[in-house]
């Protein structure tokens, strides 16, 4: 497999399917900064809910190629039936393979995968909309997140909270409107350590990624509290002095 | 849609008690190799339901895997090399998916299964 993450040329499209922007990006910037401990991680079951155009699930499936020797299992879910197809296409292009089944979030899998999924990765409709938005299958299901954009996220957290094996991560985008940290100290009440290990700023979006994982004792949070003050004392980054931090720490 | 996936996948559709597995009609069943890992199979044998894999096997098609297992084939290449083909190499393209209690069809175009679910299934 000879790219790093999935090319921007070899990602199919559709006019009723999101393409990769920059929370695609900052998604799978979060994943490559993370490579290291996804490597010792090892995940078996790999899911992405809502992967649209097959950009993040791609980027994933080469990330985790190139560090791991032992392969595992990809699952692509979409509402959107354009999106599944364009997510196979994409796949394809860049000689990856995963399983893409059109489904409203992970339904028909939650109770054969329960407790079962390594990894999940979710760049989530989080764009406060009217609530008769949510819900529809075509494009707008790519960014309609209803009240405060939280409709879909709570969905798909209490998904997650039923898929995610003892070890799983939960990587997730979030907007500042999401009220990220309200989220991380809900999830806490039902045993879940967070961290937000990527912000980005842009124009227009103040956007973060989560990681959520299942706290084995009380005290994570607080150790990561300290992390979090000063890895993300900045709102803004630029890019590339990102890059250096992410080297450093997989040194 | 290969039958690992396939071994996952359960009718959620509203009042079903047990919508596992899922039948499948064929219509259209394709081969694609891929790199063998015994490791692998090892790791996901645990979470398979055998009869399900076995029942599926044989609607695309490939009818070599034993009825029952017992650890010591995980030893066995010549037992993961057919759990490996049944698993990961066959493709079910076009055809459906039938919930075991309602009939209803989920269908599979492309190696996509469509399981969404209508209104008043919910």
């Amino acid at each position: 497999m000879p790219y790093k993450v999935a090319q921007i040329g070899l990602v199919s499209s559709h006019p009723e399917v999101y393409d990769p922007c920059d929370d695609s990006f900052v998604l799978v910037d979060a994943l490559l900064a993370d490579r290291v401990n996804l490597a010792q991680h090892q995940p078996s079951i790999c899911m992405e809910i809502g992967c649209g155009s097959g950009y993040v699930v791609t980027s994933l499936a080469l990330i985790l190629g190139k560090e791991v020797p032992h392969p595992a299992l990809y699952i692509a879910t979409d509402i959107n039936p354009y999106a599944v197809s364009v997510t196979r296409e994409t796949l394809e292009a860049h000689g990856c393979f995963a399983d893409v089944v059109n489904t409203d979030i992970a339904n028909g899998f939650e109770k054969r995968l329960s407790k079962s999924v390594d990894v999940i990765v979710v760049n989530p409709p989080y764009v406060p909309t009217p609530e008769d938005e949510v819900g529809c299958k075509g494009i707008t299901s790519a960014w309609a997140g209803g009240e405060n954009g939280r409709t879909v996220i709570d969905r798909i957290l209490l998904v997650a909270e039923e898929l995610l094996s003892d070890k799983g991560w939960l990587y997730m985008v979030t907007l500042a409107a999401n009220k990220p940290v309200e989220l991380c100290i809900e999830m806490k009440k039902k045993g879940f350590a967070s961290r937000i290990i990527l912000q980005r700023s842009t124009d227009e979006e103040s956007l973060q990624v989560i990681k959520f994982w299942r706290d084995v004792d009380g005290l994570q949070l607080e150790v990561n509290a300290e992390e979090n003050v000063g890895v993300n004392s900045k709102l803004f980054f630029n890019p590339f002095s990102f890059w250096k931090r992410g080297n450093q720490l997989s040194n | 849609m290969r039958l690992i996936t396939h071994n996952m996948l359960s009718s959620n559709i509203k009042g079903v008690t047990n919508g596992f597995p899922l039948r499948i009609e064929a219509e259209k069943v394709v081969e694609k190799e891929v790199d063998f890992n015994p490791d692998f199979l090892r790791n996901m044998f645990s979470k398979i339901e055998w009869k399900a894999l076995t029942d599926a096997s044989k609607a695309l098609g490939y009818a070599e895997l034993p009825e029952e297992t017992e650890p010591s084939m995980l030893e066995s290449e010549l037992f993961l090399r057919k759990l490996h083909h049944a698993l990961l190499e066959l493709h079910l393209e076009e055809g459906a998916l039938v919930c075991p209690e309602t009939g209803r069809k989920f269908p599979v175009n492309k190696g996509i299964p469509n399981m969404l679910l209508h209104e008043d299934e919910v």
